[in-house]
C-alpha cells in the first residue's frame, strides 16, 4: 500500500508560480548615517515564501550588508519579530502571498528599543525587565520525585507558557513606546506564567514587583500586545488577571 | 553527596510604603467611571430630554435646580468625581509623555492647581448660588422666587 502512495507521485515538480514582490525596508546603520532612511528591493517569490525567505533572498543576492536577526525560522526561537506593514510580526510566519502585494512591503525594526542596524535593536531593557519579574520557579520544599500538579492547575496559567520572548507585544505598546520604565506586557506575561502556577512559592514577591509605579497599573488596555502576539497568547487578559490578583492579594 | 544550589537572586527591596498611589489612582478611576455614567446620563435626561427639553433651560430653570439639595449633592458629586477622574486621566497622559522631569513637573503642577480651583470654585457656586437675585425681572427668575 505505501508503494502505491510513492509511484502515483508526479514525477515532474508541479511548478510553483512566482510573482514579484517589493519590500521597503528601514536600513540605518550607525558608520553611515544618523537618520534611518527607506530602501526598495525587489525579490521573486514563490507562494509558499515568507517575508523572512524575501529578506534572505535579498542578504544572500543583492544586499548582504542588510542585517536581521533569525535562527530557528519557524516560529520558535523569538528572534525575527519586526514591523511589517506597520504590524509586529515574526517575519517567518508572515506568508508575502497573505501581504498586499500591488504595494511594498513595508518591514523595519520594532519600536521603543534602542535600532543597532536595520532591523536590529538593543535587547538589553526588554531582557531587563523580563529578569525583574524573577521568571523561575520558586519552592521551599524539595520533592522526591515530581511536584505534583492538576490538569485544572496546569491550565490556569497554559495560554501564558507559550510566551517565546519575541518581544512583539512589549515593543507595540504604546505606554512602553514613550515610557521605557514600564515593565512591558512580555515580562508581566511571564510573572503570570508563575503566579499562577500551583508550585510556584513565590507569587507575592511577584504581585509585589508588578504593583508598582512602572508595574501593571501602566497598563491602558490598549490590545495592541493581544493583536500582536504571534503565540495568540490573550496578553492582555493575563495582565488584567495579574491586577486582579493584585487588588484581591492572592493568586 | 548533595550540593546545595543558592536562590538564583534575593528578592528585591520595596523602597515604597504600603501605600500605592498607582493602584488606588487605577480603581478610583473604574469606581468613579461607574459613577460618573449613572451622574451624567442622568444630568443630560432631566437638563435636555425631561419635560420640555432643551427649551426649558434658562436662568431660572438652573436657578431652580441649585436650590434643591438633592441637585445641589448630584452637581457637587458630578464636579468633584469628574475632575478628579479628569485630572488623574491627564496626570498618566504626563507620565507617558513628558519625559523631561522639570516638565512633568510643571505640567502635574498646573493640572492639580487647576483641578483644585475648578473644585474649589464650583463647589462655592453651588452651596452660595442666590436664585432670587434682588432687582431682576421676575419673569427670568425662578417661580418661587415671587412668593417671597
Amino acid at each position: 500500500m505505501s508503494n502505491a502512495v510513492l509511484e502515483n507521485r508526479p514525477s515532474v515538480p508541479e511548478e510553483i508560480p512566482t510573482f514579484t514582490a517589493t519590500l521597503m525596508i528601514r536600513r540605518f546603520d550607525p558608520e553611515i548615517g544618523s537618520e534611518p532612511r527607506w530602501e526598495n528591493f525587489d525579490v521573486v517569490m514563490g507562494g509558499t515564501d515568507r517575508v523572512l525567505d524575501a529578506l534572505h533572498k535579498i542578504k544572500w543576492e543583492q544586499d548582504g550588508s542588510l542585517t536581521f536577526r533569525r535562527s530557528c525560522a519557524h516560529g520558535v526561537c523569538g528572534s525575527d519579530a519586526m514591523r511589517i506593514n506597520g504590524r509586529n510580526r515574526l517575519a517567518c510566519k508572515t506568508l508575502l502571498k497573505d501581504l498586499d502585494l500591488s504595494k511594498p512591503i513595508t518591514v523595519e525594526a520594532i519600536k521603543g528599543l534602542p535600532l543597532e542596524k536595520d532591523l536590529i535593536v538593543n535587547m538589553d531593557p526588554f531582557f531587563e525587565s523580563f529578569k525583574a519579574v524573577q521568571p523561575f520557579l520558586i519552592a521551599s520544599s524539595k520533592p522526591d520525585k515530581e511536584r505534583l500538579q492538576s490538569p485544572v492547575e496546569r491550565a490556569r496559567f497554559d495560554d501564558t507558557t507559550k510566551c517565546i520572548l519575541c518581544a512583539a507585544c512589549t515593543s507595540s505598546c504604546p505606554v512602553f513606546w514613550t515610557d521605557g520604565q514600564y515593565f512591558g506586557p512580555a515580562a508581566i506575561v511571564n510573572a503570570h506564567r508563575f503566579i499562577f502556577d500551583s508550585r510556584d512559592e513565590g507569587s507575592q514577591v511577584r504581585l509585589d514587583i508588578l504593583n508598582d509605579k512602572e508595574g501593571v497599573w501602566r497598563c491602558r488596555t490598549t490590545f495592541n500586545c493581544t493583536e500582536a502576539c504571534p503565540r495568540g497568547i490573550q496578553v492582555t487578559q493575563a495582565i488584567a488577571e495579574v491586577k486582579a490578583a493584585i487588588l484581591s492579594g492572592k493568586p | 553527596m548533595t550540593a546545595t544550589i543558592e536562590s538564583p537572586r534575593s528578592s528585591r527591596t520595596q523602597q515604597h510604603s504600603r501605600f500605592n498611589f498607582e493602584k488606588w489612582g487605577w480603581i478610583y478611576m473604574r469606581a468613579s467611571g461607574v459613577v460618573l455614567i449613572v451622574l451624567i446620563f442622568g444630568h443630560l435626561f432631566v437638563n435636555l430630554v425631561a419635560g420640555a427639553g432643551v427649551k426649558a433651560i434658562d436662568f431660572g430653570f438652573v436657578g431652580g435646580k441649585l436650590s434643591q439639595p438633592f441637585w445641589q449633592i448630584w452637581d457637587t458629586l458630578l464636579l468633584w468625581l469628574a475632575l478628579i477622574h479628569g485630572a488623574n486621566g491627564m496626570r498618566t497622559i504626563v507620565n507617558d509623555y513628558a519625559a523631561n522631569p522639570l516638565v512633568r513637573r510643571i505640567f502635574k503642577g498646573a493640572l492639580l492647581a487647576s483641578a483644585l480651583l475648578l473644585i474649589l470654585l464650583g463647589t462655592l457656586v453651588i452651596y452660595t448660588f442666590d436664585p432670587c437675585p434682588a432687582g431682576s425681572p421676575a419673569e427670568l427668575l425662578p417661580s418661587f422666587c415671587a412668593a417671597k
